[in-house]
């Protein structure tokens, strides 16, 4: 087992290290390179917490080498910041605190991370897109609700009126006098 | 989880891929995306000496219209699959299958050929692409060979390519306008079917069904017969041994079978 170098661009900056090639990149990206946002939680591709770009994409870091994203750009949470440093300036986490959208926060990287690549591949998500786009990111404290709302005003969005949609859209399918609920009467 | 240690190759051509597999055959694994293989491997259920990464040759990704088939890169990842004009056009029960792999992070790594390879029964693809009738193109030093679907799982995780064998393309028919379906079940979302069933052109294919991907061969008999959607249906489970787990007893299965078999051929009837 020979240790293999990679070179990975990590948030616009070069990195490189000799690794071993089963290193995952999760763990490049936390021991190796010190970026501690991405946060590893179940370490079997279900729950999503280690969500980060791979040339745009998102993808789940701990189930990918190192060695896989060698000659390639990764962006983790901390990449989001901008000039001013402060990654919160960023519209998907500026959106995600408008709408409250972390309760115990573990999960918040990972769905930041993945919102922002749904919203590359499609700016114009509706609730369902965003809902099915997230299939792979677990909030166990069961945020999901702000989540959603917080996704849809990253995208520009107004999520009172989305949400009316989906629960239009919804009830249109369910079987007929079954109540999806409206969103004035949701949660309050 | 850490796989056991590995030596890692990444050749820059398919040729290359295929003299170092060859050399290395019985110790090496072939890797795409790895979204089977990096699994098991943090599991210690697979823990290969050298990993062959195919994953970045840009040969494999491919989708093209050939004569009266798709002819599908092995590499080619689900997403391309999801978002694929030509198959969209051509063999559109391919892109709704595909989206129902996983979830957008899985999509974006998985292949349709390391899904092939790997042979889980519970997976979508190779029920599609045994529902299609397609073919499975593998390549060795000695040249290259098609094997049909129908003969190329052979058990759990087991598969008809040698060692030294890569799948290098999966070639369907163009389907075009014929009906088709695809009734995945869970439990939940991101879950691996319990069972499903893909539909195309009067031809059935089941998932998790058994210790392969299965062709309802009663059902399609009855609908080539002309028996009703319903009469048709209820013959799917015939000869199934489907699997016990805590999703479900095998009657449970062979059920759902029956149902999302009856609402798949209903569905395709329809399109």
């Amino acid at each position: 087992m020979t240790g293999v170098k990679v070179e990975i661009t990590v948030n616009g900056r070069s990195t490189t290290d000799e690794v071993e090639p089963r290193l995952l990149l999760a763990h490049y990206l936390r021991e190796n390179v010190g970026l501690k946002a991405t946060n590893i939680g179940c370490d079997t591709t279900s729950c999503g917490a280690c969500t980060v770009l791979l040339d745009g994409e998102s993808v789940k870091s701990c189930t990918v080498l190192a060695v896989q994203a060698d000659q390639l750009a990764v962006t983790t949470m901390e990449g989001l910041a901008g000039e001013s440093g402060d990654s919160l300036d960023h519209p998907v986490t500026a959106a995600f605190r408008q709408e409250h959208g972390l309760q115990c926060g573990f999960c918040t990287p990972g769905m930041v991370m993945a919102v922002a690549g749904l919203i590359a591949e499609n700016p114009d998500l509706d609730e369902r897109a965003v809902r099915e786009g997230l299939e792979g990111n677990l909030c166990r404290c069961t945020g999901y609700h702000n989540i959603v709302r917080a996704a849809l005003v990253a995208a520009g969005k107004d999520p009172d009126a989305a949400q009316a949609a989906e629960a239009e859209s919804d009830a249109a399918r369910t079987a007929p006098g079954f109540s999806a609920g409206s969103s004035e009467g949701a949660g309050a | 989880m850490i796989p056991v240690g590995f030596d890692y190759a990444r050749p820059d051509s398919l040729d290359a891929a295929v003299a170092l597999l060859a050399e290395r055959g019985d110790e090496a694994t072939i890797m795409a995306g790895g979204h089977s293989l990096l699994p098991v491997m943090k599991l210690r259920l697979a823990a290969p000496e050298l990993i062959v990464d195919i994953g970045r040759l840009r040969e494999l990704n491919y989708v093209k219209v050939d004569g009266d088939e798709v002819a599908i890169g092995a590499g080619t990842r689900h997403h391309d699959l999801e978002v694929s004009d030509v198959l969209a056009a051509e063999v559109p029960l391919l892109p709704a299958v595909a989206r129902t792999v996983g979830d957008p992070q899985v999509r974006h790594r998985g292949t349709i050929g390391g899904s092939l390879a790997h042979g889980d029964p519970a997976s979508d693809l190779p029920a599609a692409v045994l529902a299609l009738d397609g073919t499975i193109v593998l390549r060795s030093p000695r040249g290259q060979r098609s094997v049909p679907a129908t003969e190329f799982w052979t058990g759990v995780f087991t598969t008809a390519k040698e060692p030294d064998e890569l799948i290098v393309e999966i070639r369907v028919p163009r389907t075009g306008s014929a009906g088709w379906a695809y009734e995945k079940f869970t439990r939940r979302a991101n879950d691996w079917a319990i069972v499903a069933v893909a539909v195309v052109d009067g031809r059935v294919g089941l998932v998790n069904m058994g210790s392969t991907p299965l062709r309802a061969s009663a059902t399609e008999a009855a609908l080539a017969e002309g028996k009703s959607i319903a009469e048709a249906a209820a013959l799917a489970a015939e000869g199934t041994e489907p699997p016990t787990d805590t999703a479900g007893t095998p009657e449970y299965r062979k059920n759902l079978a029956r149902v999302l078999t009856r609402r798949a051929l209903e569905t395709a009837a329809g399109r």
